[in-house]
């Protein structure tokens, strides 16, 4: 299997390459849809000017990468293609590889319940013959690599990629079973932009299961599981966020990255649901809306942990999907790496009703969003509403493709 | 979504809508097809009004009364071109200073990808003169422009007469509180598009010109006047610009209200309005009216000067004086006063216009369809692409849920190597499109070498050849795809999903299109719909490669040629109407180069292949 993948991830990187050198990388380096203020390139070379002249990066408001990043940067910006495109490799091959894995373990559950004959009669075409299971890494790492999402976020060097690639490092190592290393990725996801936090809930429901551990308040097993994995997590949090003020000498991040993602100060358009309604809306009402907004990603954490807690990875796969649909500054790069998924879950295909209607309705948002904005912004003849009706539209039909897989699930 | 959510329910309207599938979709066309004839019928129409409170309610009186002197201004104007060969700079220049004005040249130069023959131009040099009028009574954050160009021989001496006398005049008064600029063009638009470009500090089009030494504030509106012969009948007004873009509707009821003010015949396309509207001559003339605007608004380039100023945000139209009309005669000292009045209003805007409408057709200068009316009549014609679509997509899915087809349903996988057979042909007709878009500027010298042409028909033949020759290509896939599979029914499986892709690449293409430029979407959904949407392998070949080259993009082409012409009541034969339909390839090709109009690659790069992906279905077995 590493030739195919090889193969794809020679096509991949020639794509980028060829992009990066084309004209058209400044213009998908410029669209709203691609970059946000939280992860634009732009913002990330003036941050690094800053950093030079001795200046608090922090001290504009025009920065807003964690330190680590700007200081990663501050070594690599002049290989700063190798890093996104190297990125997203590594992004693809540790999904490839956690989805290997995760289909072994179903392929084993699903030989024990054969050979002890719990299925129905009637869902046996439902079963995953192994040729099936074996290309679905291979679509998986297709998904995402050839995905013209990834690959417009890409080459607009959006750092999106590189919390893709943690988030993705973090699931393989969840899946490979190692505790320390999945609770330091995500913490150092979590450090990255917040929101990840929720996958908390998911990963430790795989542990338990996969140590055999109930989910029982009762028992000390539990609780003693669930207190050490969250000391790795909240531990390395704290040391990354200490190193990061050692790193810069002040709290000045806090603010300027948190902060910012949490009271949504710029309201630049995007793909997001934020921006119209907080330009629409009286000041004083502010406040109370953006509890409301952002309370949407962290609420549903509990009832779908509840329902799915049998399901595990399936559980992650929606965080990142609600994540990517109601964070403050979604990106098409947030939406690609929830796609790349869709594989693992294709023998649900068949049952999906309407999928027909949700690809369309993306396909044809995904075409519109630069038609209203050229209308809108250029040509002057239509206006933000044009816009946010598409927004709103592109919104629907992820939550509506969300609906339709976990019904089946 | 309830009724999509409730299975039984889902499956009574799925199977309503594949076994009524085909009348659904011939009713919907047709329906599209009467809605948009009935857009032109006057109770479905709206009237005009002004939107905009700073130019409505405070009516002025117009003082200008100069236009004699315009005339003498006309013949010395006339002299000294004659005798600079071309424009008059330095005249101008003083002519302009004496009538207390900032006056600054730009020169710019440009070489024309191609000789343009129809203007008889390929290295153009010219230059541009202005005259800026400060504003007394503000800051000067904000400007309106009156332009009119210097064209060769002596057509449009009257208008640049009259932009003196008008810059003279408004010198005295002491109410402006915008700056006025007042421009004298060469080389009609390539001389908009340098002082546009000049004045906003771009260059989009590899224009060469010095830069700009004098400027105002942003400009607010911008009024072409063009004055075509020495008398004057009546005003025509024209709004299509680059790409189908429209100026605010409030600038046509202004130009519109002040003509009914002053008792001046006013028309649009060239068409006087009628009142008759219940017989039917009154509507086939709205009809006509409208057809026309459609047709213009549909070939994206610009019909006057002022399309270039749409670009940059700004509204604009061109005053063009016609005389076609014979009992009625309009002085210079009236349209000077037309023009006045015009500028006095726009000098009243606080803000740009953007009250009233963007998106409209005009079947008279005082009716007006909005894109609410019009847009389900493009509405209906898209639907049926996605009726199509859905109809293929059930019957791909329902074998796959019967289990006896198991085998059949595991080839259906997206994996399987079906994806790639799909991908050859979509790959093929794009690399067509590319190769149409790019080969015919390039390959010029290489013809004109070979072969008894000059550039421009090199230019243009090339592009039909290459066009023709894509139409050889399915075979190649076709023996392609027949060594990769041999199974009929997955051949047959395959042909489906090639319809589907190009059936939702259609609809998003035409989707697309109709939002920015609805007339260029209307028209090719009218011709690509009814045969995309029914196209098979198993229909008679002959036949059907027939229509389909009939209703292709190049033959839609044609069409408007002859359809244009029989509007403006200039019929022309078979042949003519051939030598008309290669100047407007060539036209379409430089207004692409020279303006950056969006036609042409359109029709290259996306349309055309896609026609390409169905002429493959056709032949696919």
């Amino acid at each position: 299997m590493a030739a195919p993948l090889t193969l794809l991830l020679i096509v991949a990187v020639t794509i980028r390459a060829v992009l990066f050198r084309s004209s058209w990388a400044e213009l998908i380096s410029e669209r709203v849809e691609v970059v946000s203020p939280l992860n634009a390139w732009k913002r990330v070379v003036e941050g690094l000017a800053l950093l030079d002249l001795g200046v608090s990066p922090y001290s504009g408001d025009v920065f807003h990468e964690t330190p680590f990043m700007i200081y990663l940067f501050h070594f690599v910006v002049d290989y700063a293609e190798i890093v996104f495109m190297v990125t997203d490799g590594i992004t693809a091959v540790a999904l490839y590889l956690s989805i290997q894995t995760y289909n072994k373990n179903v392929f084993r559950k699903q030989k024990y319940a054969l050979e002890s004959d719990r299925y129905p009669a009637d869902c046996l075409e439902l079963l995953r013959s192994p040729k099936e299971m074996f290309y679905i890494p291979l679509k998986v790492a297709m998904f995402y690599l050839l995905n013209p999402f990834t690959i417009l976020s890409c080459v607009a060097k959006s750092t999106c990629g590189l919390n893709n690639a943690i988030i993705a490092l973090f699931i393989l190592c969840t899946l490979k079973g190692s505790a320390l290393l999945s609770g330091i990725l995500l913490a150092l996801a979590t450090y990255q932009s917040i929101y990840p936090l929720t996958l908390f809930a998911p990963a430790l429901l795989f542990f338990l299961q996969r140590l055999y551990i109930p989910v029982n308040l009762r028992r000390s097993s539990f609780w003693f599981f669930t207190l050490q994995y969250a000391f790795i997590y909240v531990g390395s949090l704290v040391v990354i966020t200490g190193l990061s003020f050692f790193l810069l000498g002040s709290w000045d991040f806090i603010p300027s990255v948190y902060g910012f993602i949490f009271s949504v100060p710029d309201l630049t358009p995007n793909i997001g649901l934020f921006w119209y309604f907080f330009a629409e809306m009286f000041e004083h009402f502010r406040l109370f809306f953006i509890c409301v907004f952002q309370i949407n990603v962290f609420f549903y954490t509990i009832p779908l942990s509840i329902k799915l807690k049998e399901h595990p990875v399936f559980l992650i796969f929606m965080q990142i999907a609600i994540i990517s649909i109601f964070k403050s500054y979604p990106t098409v790069g947030d939406v690609a790496l929830y796609m790349a998924f869709l594989p693992a879950w294709s023998h649900l295909y068949r049952f999906l009703r309407n999928i027909f209607l949700v690809s369309c309705v993306l396909l044809a948002c995904s075409a519109l969003f630069p038609v209203l904005w050229h209308l809108w912004i250029y040509a002057g003849s239509a206006n933000s509403n044009f816009y946010y009706a598409i927004t709103l539209l592109f919104n629907f039909g992820q939550v509506k493709s969300l609906n339709l897989i976990s019904h089946f699930t | 979504m309830g009724l999509l959510s409730d299975p039984s329910r889902r499956k009574v309207l799925t199977g309503l809508l594949t076994r009524l599938n085909t009348p659904i979709c011939i009713v919907c066309y047709l329906a599209g097809i009467v809605w948009f004839m009935g857009l032109a019928f006057e109770p479905f129409t709206l009237r005009t009004y002004m939107s905009e409170n700073a130019m409505g309610s405070t009516m002025v009186e117009e003082r200008f009364s100069s236009g004699e002197r315009a005339l003498s201004l006309a013949k010395e104007f006339d002299a000294h071109k004659r005798k600079a060969g071309g424009m008059p700079v330095e005249w101008l220049v003083k002519a302009m200073q004496s009538r207390g004005l900032e006056v600054f040249t730009q020169s710019f130069s440009r070489k024309l990808p191609f000789p343009d023959e129809n203007k008889e131009r390929y290295m153009v040099r010219g230059t541009n003169v202005y005259g800026i009028l400060r504003a007394p009574r503000a800051p000067r954050t904000e400007a309106l422009v009156i332009t009119a160009p210097c064209s060769p021989g002596n057509t449009n001496n009257q208008a640049v007469a009259l932009l003196l006398a008008l810059a003279q005049y408004f010198r005295n008064q002491i109410y402006w509180a915008k700056d006025i600029i007042f421009l004298v063009n060469e080389h009609d638009l390539i001389g908009t598009q340098a002082w546009l470009e000049g004045y906003h500090h771009t260059n989009i089009t590899g224009m060469e010109y010095s830069p700009l030494q004098g400027r105002a504030g942003s400009i607010q509106a911008a009024l072409s006047l063009e004055l075509s012969s020495d008398v004057i009948t009546s005003l025509d007004l024209v709004l299509e610009g680059l790409n189908g873009q429209l100026p605010n509707l409030d600038l046509a009821n202004l130009f519109y209200a002040f003509c009914q003010k002053l008792g001046v015949l006013c028309t649009i396309q060239g068409k006087l309005q009628r009142n008759d509207w219940d017989t039917a001559e009154g509507y086939t003339h709205a009809a006509q009216t409208m057809m026309l605007m459609v047709l213009k608004q549909a070939c994206g380039r610009s019909w006057g000067d002022h399309g270039l100023f749409l670009r940059y945000h700004i509204e604009a139209a061109s005053v063009r004086g016609i005389n076609s009309f014979r009992h009625y005669k309009t002085d210079a000292t009236t349209i000077g006063r037309l023009l006045e009045g015009m500028v006095r209003k726009l000098n009243n805007l606080l803000e740009r216009l953007h009250q009233s409408y963007f998106f409209y057709l005009l079947p008279s200068l005082s009716r007006f369809v909005s894109i609410g009316y019009y847009m389900p009549a493009f509405g209906l014609l898209a639907v049926i692409l996605l009726l199509r679509a859905l109809d293929l997509w059930v019957h791909l899915g329902a074998p796959a849920l019967a289990p006896s087809c198991h085998c059949f349903s595991v080839s259906l996988q997206p994996s399987s190597p079906g994806v790639l057979t799909v991908l050859t042909p979509v790959v093929i007709s794009h690399l067509t499109g590319v190769a149409l878009y790019l080969l015919p500027v390039h390959l010029q010298e290489m013809a004109v070498e070979h072969f008894p042409v000059s550039e421009t028909e090199a230019v243009v033949l090339t592009a039909i050849a290459i066009y023709t020759a894509g139409l050889a290509l399915p075979h190649n896939t076709q023996r392609y795809t027949h060594r990769l599979i041999l199974m009929q029914f997955i051949l047959r499986y395959m042909f489906t999903l090639l319809k589907l892709t190009a059936l939702l690449y259609l609809a998003v293409l035409l989707g697309c299109t109709a939002l920015i430029n609805f007339s260029l979407g209307f028209i090719l959904a009218v011709t690509l719909v009814p045969i995309t949407a029914s196209i098979t392998p198993h229909m008679p070949k002959a036949l059907y490669a027939l229509v389909m080259v009939l209703l292709s993009p190049a033959f839609t082409i044609l069409y408007c040629v002859f359809i244009y012409q029989e509007l403006i009541e200039a019929p022309v034969s078979v042949s003519e109407g051939w030598m008309l339909f290669l100047s407007v390839i060539s036209q379409g090709i430089l207004d692409h180069a020279l303006y950056g109009s969006l036609v042409y690659p359109l029709l290259a790069l996306f349309i055309y292949p896609c026609w390409l992906m169905f002429w493959n279905i056709l032949f696919w077995n």
